[in-house]
C-alpha cells in the first residue's frame, strides 16, 4: 500500500499567549508542533505499514523551509519519505489555493491512500482535506475516529457524527481525515532521529517540480478567493466584581445575585 | 568550540521531553512512595530506543553518540531521578564495558539484548568491606576445568533484581591485589547466583538496590570479560563512563527541582504578593540557575570528549563532582523557597532532595573525584 | 447577477437539526440587508413535509430534493445536489452548519464550484458599501478573530458555529414557496457504502438548550465532585457542563464540553465553577448572559469575564449553595 500523509507545521496554539498590556499575542518562542490531527493521520499511517509489509509512508506538507524539523520527526517516526513543497509565490494561501497546491503535488505520486488531520489547530477550518479529495476526483472519508478494518483494497472506517457514528466501507483509492482522538501516536526513536538527519534527504519541491499539473491561477495569495480583511484578538468582556469571601458569606452573595438576576 | 547543540540533538531533546513529561512524571511520586521499580517505564524506554542509545546499529543500539545519551538521562532525571539512573545504569555499567572490553562473541552474545533493552544489566563492584577502597576484593573466583566459580557478595548494587546481564568484579589471584581481579559477564540464571536483601534508601526509592550472593555460581569460562588480572582497569574504564552518567543524573534533578519552584513561586502568595516578586527568591533561583548551567556545559563538554575519542577520565569526574554538589545545594534551597509546602510529599522537591544526595557518592564518591582530578593535575 | 441568501437545512433522521433555524434567522438579516430572500435547500429521502418548517422559521422558499440515497448522509449524493443547486440558482451566499455534516459537505462544494469557504463562523454582516458578506470568525485556536471576504467569487460561502445565531421566531401561517428539484443519481455517486448507522444510546446532553449551566473546570478535583454540580443544576434548573480537562481525564461525557472545541452556549446563568478561564475555554461561554465565577485563584483569568467572582473553595461554597436553596424552596 502507498499512502501519503499530508502534514501540516502548526504554533502549538495552545501554549500561546496574551500580552497583558498590548492584548496582542506573543508569538515569539511559542513551539512549532505537528498539527495533532495530522500526528493521527501519521501514526494511524505507520500502524498499517505495521499491519502490512512493504506499505510505504510518504509525508508531503507545504510551507517554509522550517518545516524541515517537523519532517525529520516523521523520518524519526517511521516515515519513509518526505516532501516539502516550499516556494515564495505558494505563500498566503486560503484553503482553496492551499488545496490546489497539494493536489498538484499529489498528481506527480502513486498512493492508494491519502491521509489529512481533520483540521489544523491554527486556521481551524477542517477544509482542506475534502478540497483535495474533491481536486483529485476522490471519495473521502472526514472525522475518522477508528479504523476498523483495512485490507489492500479497501478500508472500513468508524466515521464520528455529533449524535452517531457511520461504519463505512471505502475502496482504494481515496482521502480520509483523521482525528487526534484516533490514537496516541508513537514517539520517534534515539536511532530514528539519528538516521532523519544523517542518512535520509527531505525532497525539497518548488513551483517548477508541479508546473505541469497545478494551476497558476489558483495558487498563493493571487489564487485565494478569500482572504483576510482584519484580524485581531477579541473583544474581551470586561471584569465584573470579585469577592474574597468566607463560604458562608459567599452563599449570601450568590443567593441575593440569583435573585436579581430572576434565576431564583 | 561551539556551543550549540545539533539538529539531531535539539530533536532528541523533544524527544525525551516530551516521553519524561508524560510517559515518566505521572508515576514518579507513586513509585517513590511505594519504593516499586517502575517495569512499566522499563518497557516503553525499551520501545523507543533508550537503553542502547550511544551504541552502533550493528548490535542493536540507537546509532547514537554519549551527548544524546547524557541528554537522556538528564531529561529523565529531570522528572525522575530513579528512571535516569536506571537508563544510567544499564548503559554505562554493564553494556559500555562489554562493548568496550568484550570478545565478538561476548558482544553478539549479550549486546542485542541489552541495547534493545529485552535485558536489563548492572555492575557489581562494591562488596561490605569495598567501596571506595575498591580494590579490597574478597569476591573470589577459581578456574575449574570449562568454568569459573564465584564465591563471595555484592552489596548496593542498581538494577540488581530486574537486571539479567551482570557485570561482576572478583579475586582470581589474591596474591597480585589489583592486578589480581578480574572482570566476568554473569546471568541472573547462573547457578549459585542469587539477589538478596534490597537497600531501603533515602532517594531513588524506586531504585531497585540490592545485595548479590554468589554461592558456589558457576559461570562458564566464556564469561571471563577481558583478560585475568585486567579486572581493575577494566572497573576503573567503566566508571569513568558511569561518571558522565550521574553527573547527567546530578543536573536533571537540580534543573528539575529549578523548574517546579519556579513555577511553585509564581503562584504562592505571601505578604499579599508572589513570592517570586521578593528578591530573596530572584537572586536565590539566579544564582541556582547559574550554577546548574555551569554544570550542564561540564557534563556535556565529558560526554562530547568521551565522543571524540580523547582522555576525558578527569572531565568525567570534575563534572560528576561539580554536578553533584550542585544538585545537592540547588535542591536543598529549591524546599527552602517553598517553605513548609516543600518539606511534604505533596509537592516534588522534598523528593528531588532526597534523590540529589546519592549522587555524590555513588560511582565514585566526591572525594574519589578529587583524587582523580588531583591525579589529573599531577599534584602529589 | 447571483442572488439570494441560501442555507443548507440540516436534517438527520428526518428532523430539521436547530442550528438550520439559526441560519435561517442569520440569513434573514442578511437577506433583509441585500433586499433579496432567504432560500432553504434541504435534501433528504421522504422529507418534503418537513419543508414547511422552514418556511415557518423564516425562509421565502425551500428547494427540496428527494431521494432514498439522501436519507443518510453521504459525501457525494449531498454535494451533486447542493452542487447542482448551485449552479442552477447562482446564489449570492450559501451557509451551512459547522458540524459534522457541514464540515464535510461545503468544502467539497466549494471546490466543486470553486469559490471560498470561510469556516466556522461566529457573526456575519453585509459590508454597508461593497454589499459583499464579511465573516468573522475565530482562529489560532480560538486566540484571535478574523473578518474573511471573498470578493471576487460567488457563491459567498460559510460554515456557521451552531448555538450563536438567532433564531427567528416561528409563525405557522408565513407563506412561502415550495420547489422540488430534480438530481439524477447512479450508482457510481455512491462512492462509499454505509455499513451500518449506530446512534447514540445515551440521549446526548443538550447543553447549547440549557437556561443554566453549572460548569466545572480542573478546580473540581474528581468526578464524584460533580455530583455536587448536579445537585446545584438540579435547584437551579439547569445542566451541568464542563471544560475540557475534566472531560479528557474522564470524569464528564464528552457532549457536555463548553469550549473552542467542545460546544458554544449562551445561557442566561453560568457558573464557572473552578475554572482557571483559559481562552479556549471562554470562547465557548463568554456570550452568556451572566457569569458567575467561583476560584481559589483571584488571578485566575475568569475573572476577567465574569460579572460576579467569588475567591474560595467552589466544592465547600457550592453544596453550601445547594442547601441554602432547597431551605428557601421547602
Amino acid at each position: 500500500m502507498k499512502i501519503i500523509v499530508c502534514m501540516k507545521q502548526v504554533p502549538d496554539t495552545t501554549e500561546v499567549r496574551l500580552n497583558p498590556e498590548t492584548g496582542t499575542l506573543i508569538r515569539e518562542g511559542v513551539p512549532s508542533i505537528i498539527n495533532p490531527d495530522d500526528k493521527a493521520g501519521i501514526e494511524s499511517a505507520l500502524r498499517l505499514k505495521d499491519q502490512f509489509p512493504g506499505t510505504t509512508v510518504t509525508v508531503l506538507s507545504m510551507g517554509l523551509p522550517q518545516v524541515d524539523v517537523a519532517m525529520r520527526e516523521c523520518l524519526a517516526m517511521g516515515c519513509d519519505d518526505a516532501i516539502l513543497l516550499t516556494d515564495r509565490p505558494l505563500g498566503g494561501a486560503d484553503t482553496w489555493a492551499t488545496s490546489s497546491t497539494l493536489a498538484a503535488a499529489l498528481k506527480k505520486l502513486d498512493f492508494d491512500l491519502i491521509i489529512c488531520g481533520r483540521q489544523a489547530i491554527d486556521g481551524d477550518t477542517a477544509q482542506v482535506g475534502p478540497q483535495i479529495a474533491e481536486h483529485l476526483h476522490l471519495p473521502q472519508v472526514s472525522y475518522v475516529e477508528e479504523i476498523l478494518e483495512a485490507a489492500e483494497d479497501h478500508l472500513v472506517l468508524k466515521r464520528q457524527f455529533e449524535d452517531r457514528y457511520h461504519v463505512i466501507e471505502v475502496q482504494l483509492p481515496c482521502l480520509i481525515t483523521t482525528l487526534s482522538e484516533l490514537n496516541a501516536p508513537r514517539y520517534m526513536t534515539v536511532g530514528g532521529i539519528f538516521d532523519a538527519y544523517r542518512e535520509r534527504e527531505i525532497q525539497i519541491w518548488s513551483l517548477e517540480d508541479i508546473k505541469d499539473t497545478v494551476d497558476m491561477g489558483s495558487i498563493g495569495l493571487k489564487g485565494s478567493p478569500t482572504r483576510v480583511a482584519k484580524s485581531g484578538t477579541k473583544e474581551v468582556k470586561g471584569a465584573g466584581e470579585v469577592h474574597e469571601v468566607t463560604p458562608d458569606e459567599a452563599v449570601d452573595l450568590l443567593l441575593e445575585r440569583l435573585s436579581v438576576i430572576h434565576i431564583i | 568550540m561551539d556551543f550549540n547543540l545539533s539538529k539531531e540533538h535539539m530533536l532528541t531533546q523533544e524527544l525525551y521531553r516530551s516521553f519524561a513529561q508524560n510517559e515518566v512524571k505521572p508515576l514518579a511520586e507513586d513509585i517513590d512512595e511505594e519504593e516499586r521499580f517502575p517495569t512499566e517505564t522499563v518497557e516503553k524506554l525499551a520501545r523507543y530506543g533508550f537503553l542502547g542509545i550511544p551504541f552502533p546499529k550493528e548490535y542493536g543500539g540507537q546509532g547514537g553518540d554519549n551527548l544524546a545519551y547524557v541528554m537522556a538521562v538528564e531529561e529523565l532525571s529531570k522528572v525522575c531521578g530513579t528512571t535516569g539512573v536506571i537508563v544510567s545504569a544499564h548503559t554505562s555499567l554493564c553494556c559500555a564495558p562489554i562493548y568496550e572490553n568484550g570478545t565478538d562473541a561476548q558482544k553478539q552474545k549479550y549486546l542485542p539484548d541489552l541495547l534493545s533493552g529485552r535485558k536489563l544489566g548492572a555492575f557489581g563492584l562494591t562488596e561490605p568491606g569495598a567501596g571506595t577502597d575498591a580494590a579490597g576484593q574478597q569476591t573470589s573466583a577459581v578456574l575449574d576445568g570449562d568454568h569459573y566459580i564465584l564465591n563471595g557478595n555484592k552489596i548496593f548494587i542498581t538494577n540488581a533484581g530486574p537486571a539479567e546481564v551482570y557485570i561482576i568484579f572478583a579475586m582470581t589471584d589474591k596474591s597480585q591485589g589489583t592486578r589480581g581481579i578480574s572482570a566476568f559477564i554473569v546471568e541472573k540464571s547462573a547457578p549459585g547466583f542469587s539477589v538478596g536483601k534490597k537497600e531501603r534508601k533515602m532517594g531513588i526509592r524506586a531504585s531497585s538496590t540490592a545485595e548479590l550472593i554468589m554461592e558456589n555460581c558457576i559461570i562458564p569460562k566464556e564469561n571471563l570479560l577481558g583478560r585475568e588480572g585486567k579486572g581493575y582497569g577494566i572497573a576503573m574504564k567503566t566508571l569513568d563512563g558511569g561518571r558522565i552518567g550521574i553527573a547527567a543524573q546530578g543536573l536533571g534533578i537540580g534543573e528539575g527541582a529549578i523548574e517546579e519552584t519556579i513555577q511553585y513561586v509564581q503562584e504562592r502568595k505571601q505578604f499579599n504578593r508572589r513570592i517570586s516578586q521578593f528578591q530573596n527568591t530572584q537572586f536565590e533561583l539566579a544564582a541556582m540557575h547559574t550554577k546548574m548551567e555551569a554544570a550542564r556545559l561540564l557534563v556535556y563538554a565529558a560526554a562530547q570528549k568521551k565522543d571524540e575519542q580523547k582522555p576525558y577520565s578527569m572531565d568525567a569526574a570534575m563534572a560528576k563532582l561539580f554536578a553533584s554538589e550542585a544538585a545537592s545545594d540547588v535542591t536543598r534551597r529549591c524546599v527552602q523557597l517553598y517553605g513548609g509546602y516543600g518539606y511534604t510529599r505533596e509537592y516534588p522537591v522534598e523528593r528531588m532532595m532526597r534523590d540529589a544526595k546519592i549522587t555524590e557518592i555513588y560511582e565514585g564518591t566526591s572525594e574519589v573525584q578529587k583524587m582523580v582530578i588531583a591525579g589529573g593535575l599531577g599534584v602529589k | 447577477m447571483s442572488k439570494h441568501v441560501f442555507v443548507f437545512a440540516e436534517q438527520r433522521d428526518g428532523v430539521i437539526q436547530k442550528v438550520s433555524y439559526e441560519l435561517i434567522g442569520e440569513a434573514r438579516t442578511l437577506a433583509d440587508d441585500l433586499g433579496q430572500s432567504v432560500v432553504a435547500i434541504l435534501l433528504g429521502d421522504k422529507i418534503a413535509d418537513a419543508a414547511r418548517s422552514l418556511i415557518a422559521a423564516g425562509a421565502d422558499e425551500c428547494v427540496v430534493v428527494e431521494d432514498p440515497v439522501l436519507g443518510e448522509y453521504m459525501t457525494e449524493p449531498y454535494a451533486k445536489a447542493v452542487h447542482a443547486i448551485v449552479q442552477e440558482r447562482d446564489p449570492e451566499i450559501v451557509l451551512y452548519g459547522a458540524t459534522a455534516i457541514g464540515r464535510d459537505l461545503a468544502p467539497r462544494v466549494s471546490a466543486r464550484v470553486h469559490t471560498g469557504l470561510t469556516a466556522d463562523c461566529t457573526s456575519l454582516e453585509i459590508d454597508k458599501e461593497t454589499k459583499d458578506l464579511r465573516m468573522t470568525r475565530p482562529a489560532f485556536g480560538g486566540n484571535i478573530m478574523a473578518t474573511i471576504l471573498c470578493t471576487d467569487f460567488r457563491p459567498q460561502m460559510a460554515t456557521v458555529r451552531p448555538g450563536v445565531m438567532q433564531p427567528l421566531d416561528r409563525d405557522e401561517n408565513r407563506e412561502g414557496v415550495i420547489t422540488p428539484f430534480m438530481v439524477e443519481y447512479t450508482p457510481a455517486d455512491q462512492n462509499v457504502k454505509i455499513r451500518e448507522v449506530v446512534k447514540s444510546t445515551r440521549k446526548a446532553a443538550d447543553i447549547t438548550g440549557a437556561k443554566v449551566l453549572v460548569s466545572g473546570g480542573r478546580g473540581i478535583g474528581n468526578a464524584e465532585n460533580f455530583a455536587l454540580l448536579r445537585d446545584l443544576a438540579d435547584e437551579l434548573g439547569g445542566e451541568v457542563s464542563s471544560s475540557r480537562a475534566n472531560v479528557d481525564a474522564g470524569w464528564i461525557e464528552r457532549d457536555r464540553q463548553v469550549g473552542q472545541t467542545g460546544k458554544t452556549v449562551r445561557p442566561d446563568l453560568y457558573m464557572a465553577c473552578g475554572i482557571s478561564g483559559a481562552i479556549q475555554h471562554l470562547a465557548g461561554m463568554e456570550d452568556s448572559e451572566y457569569i458567575i465565577a467561583i476560584n481559589k485563584n483571584k488571578d485566575a483569568p475568569i475573572f476577567g469575564v465574569a460579572d460576579l467572582g467569588i475567591v474560595g473553595d467552589a466544592t465547600v461554597i457550592i453544596p453550601k449553595l445547594t442547601q441554602a436553596l432547597k431551605k428557601i424552596k421547602g
